[in-house]
Formats: C-alpha cells, sequence, structure tokens
C-alpha cells in the first residue's frame, strides 16, 4: 500500500480551488505528499503545528483576519483537538473546515490505528460535526469546496473524511 | 507585582492593538480596564491564546498582536513555544503570567510554584530568541518596550502574586465577542486596501 500521487493531488487542488491558502497542520502518512505540494506552493501558507489542538487556535485566528482554512490532521489527532473544537470553535461559533484522515478503518493492516477508527464517526456525531466521507477523486474538490461553505454558513466544525479508497493505491 | 498593575501599565500601549487573553482573572482585568473592540477573551480552551495569536499575527503583518497567557493556560500547551519558535510571527508578543497557580479555578498550586520549572528557560530551549523573565513592574515595562518596538517575537515571562478580581462578568456573550473582533480585525485589514474573500456565511 502506497500513498496515491494522483489523489493527493487531487485533494491539493481542490483545496485551492477553493480559495484556501492557508493550512494547518500535522504531518501523517496519508497527508504526506499533500503537505509536501503545500510546502513547496509559494501562495499556500502552511503552519505545522506540534499537536492537532494548536491548530483549532491558529484556525480561528485565520477566521478572525478573513484568510480562508483548513486544517489537515489525522482521526486519531482529531481526538487530541476535541477541546479546542468544543471550547473555542463551538463555543464562539468560529468555522473549521477540517479534512480528516480516516486511519484505522475498512482495510486497516495496523492494529494501532484500529481503536481510532472505530468510533471516529461515532465522535463526530456526538460532537454534531457534519461529516462526508471523501472517496471519489472526480468530486473531491467539490466536497471540499462544499465543506468550507458549510463551516462558514453554520459557523461550525464541518469535516470531511479522507477514506483509504482515495488515499491509498 | 500584580498582575493587573502590569496590565494598567501596559494599557495604554495595548489599547489600539490586537490582543488575545486567557480566561478568568487575565480576561476580566482587561476589561475592567475597559473593553476595545480589539480585544478577544479566550473564556475557555485553555492553551490555545497563543495559537490564535499566531493566527492572527500570521495573516495581519501590518498588525502587533498580543497575547496575554498565563503558566496554567501555557503548560497545557508546551508544543504552542515550539510552533512559535519556528514560524517566528515579528509582529507577536506573549506575555505569559506566571503566579504559579490555577487562580481561576481555585488557586491550587501550578508546576511552576516551586521555582523548579522555570517557562522563559522552557521558552528560550524551544528556540526563541527573545526571552525576558521579571519580577517587578519596572522590569516588565522595560520589557514590554523592547518587545513592542522589536521586529521579532518576543516571549515576556511576568512573575506575578496569585490574586485576581473581586468580580467576574461581561455585558456581551461569548459570540458576540468574537463576531465583533472578527469584524474590528478585518475593518482593520481593509484599511490597507485588503478586499476580503467572498464570505458564504453572509
Amino acid at each position: 500500500m502506497t500513498v496515491s500521487y494522483e489523489n493527493s493531488k487531487a485533494v491539493f487542488d481542490g483545496i485551492k480551488a477553493a480559495g484556501i491558502l492557508s493550512l494547518s497542520a500535522l504531518p501523517e502518512t496519508w497527508l504526506g505528499l499533500l503537505l509536501q505540494r503545500a510546502e513547496d506552493d509559494p501562495d499556500v501558507d502552511l503552519i505545522q503545528v506540534a499537536k492537532e489542538e494548536e491548530a483549532i487556535g491558529v484556525a480561528a485566528g485565520a477566521y478572525f483576519a478573513g484568510e480562508p482554512h483548513a486544517l489537515l490532521m489525522q482521526n486519531h489527532g482529531f481526538f487530541g483537538a476535541m477541546n479546542g473544537i468544543i471550547s473555542l470553535a463551538q463555543l464562539y461559533g468560529i468555522p473549521l473546515c477540517m479534512l480528516v484522515a480516516v486511519r484505522g478503518h475498512w482495510g486497516e493492516p495496523y492494529p494501532w490505528h484500529t481503536r481510532g477508527g472505530i468510533v471516529t464517526e461515532g465522535l463526530l456525531r456526538a460532537l454534531n460535526i457534519p461529516y462526508e466521507h471523501a472517496r471519489d477523486p472526480a468530486i473531491v474538490a467539490k466536497q471540499i469546496a462544499e465543506a468550507y461553505t458549510f463551516s462558514q454558513s453554520s459557523l461550525s466544525p464541518v469535516a470531511l473524511l479522507l477514506t483509504r479508497d482515495l488515499m491509498e493505491v | 507585582m500584580e498582575r493587573v498593575q502590569c496590565i494598567e501599565m501596559i494599557y495604554p500601549e495595548i489599547e489600539d492593538k490586537l490582543v488575545v487573553t486567557i480566561m478568568g482573572a487575565c480576561a476580566q482585568e482587561l476589561y475592567d480596564l475597559g473593553h476595545r473592540e480589539n480585544f478577544f477573551y479566550l473564556q475557555h480552551a485553555m492553551g490555545l491564546a497563543s495559537s490564535i495569536g499566531l493566527g492572527l499575527a500570521r495573516h495581519l503583518p501590518h498588525e502587533k498582536v498580543i497575547v496575554l497567557d498565563g503558566d496554567g493556560s501555557v503548560l497545557m500547551n508546551l508544543g504552542t513555544l515550539t510552533t512559535l519558535a519556528r514560524y517566528r510571527p515579528a509582529n507577536l508578543v506573549h506575555v505569559i503570567f506566571d503566579n504559579g497557580s490555577l487562580l481561576s479555578t481555585g488557586g491550587f498550586e501550578s508546576h511552576t510554584t516551586s521555582g523548579v520549572t522555570d517557562l522563559a528557560v522552557i521558552a528560550k530551549g524551544a528556540g526563541i530568541a527573545h526571552v525576558a523573565s521579571v519580577s517587578t513592574t519596572m522590569e516588565f515595562g522595560e520589557a514590554f518596550v523592547e518587545a513592542m518596538e522589536r521586529d521579532g517575537l518576543s516571549v515576556i515571562v511576568a512573575h506575578v502574586e496569585a490574586v485576581g478580581p473581586d468580580n467576574y462578568g461581561m455585558d456581551f456573550a461569548l459570540p458576540e465577542n468574537a463576531f465583533r473582533f472578527k469584524r474590528c480585525v478585518q475593518d482593520r485589514r481593509r484599511a490597507t486596501g485588503w478586499t476580503p474573500p467572498p464570505d458564504p456565511g453572509h
């Protein structure tokens, strides 16, 4: 299993096409090629955080500044960011457009990812975070634009789940 | 020295700057001196005030951004010092009031109380070049003036007594503070010639 070069490009192009040039991220395997592109693109401002919860603050700052922003993280990073999501974003009505690599689900060979994969959707539901799965590179750009629009109109965190179908070949 | 003395001292300087505070006593002391639309009070989510500051400073090079933080909050997000060190927002002043106490949640001692944990040393070790550690209002004032004049990330660890205001309350709801702060920040950015992107929220 390797990370899809073509589909990483489709996701990155989708982010840019949605008008999002400010990104925060914590690198993870599925996001690697995508973040490499972000680092190499002079139009894109990427802030790598030490822990995903920091990115909730960074995203809030970008939002106040009027800068369209997306957060890239693994589902386990979403767990670590949860208090920031609840007690900053949801409490103050700050939108978050989160692209979350969902490890530990159908087809997962690595045991350490599995518990997190199993509980991810339940936690998103518990937090009232609307989510969609991104599986098809042909429509992922549209899904990213829609996720961003919905986060802004609802003043809420929104999650687009990047699946194995999309991220691996 | 008391935190409120420090905030009083710098209030004329920060009154027209973008300021992000942590929860509780620190927020209240600034608010009681006079709220401004360019103040944002993070009344929860401990540790993220400096991350908000980074997000602001990164996108608003024409602004000076002041974060009023505390030991308890920074201890919850020590990684923020490493992220600040990596990106070095030149227009950010990060003030950490270290009262060695989780004052706003009952006054329990924090890890800095015993003097064993030194946040200034941690900030330096994280890679932040300009770190001041101060214990008197005179030292604080000097360090703050230097930080405001410097074109470079500054951290000031201010050792203060564990005391706060005797009453709490603000005359707006939390989201209202966020909405108004955002409007203020973006109005100021527009004045620099910036055009906001299409906002599907409005």
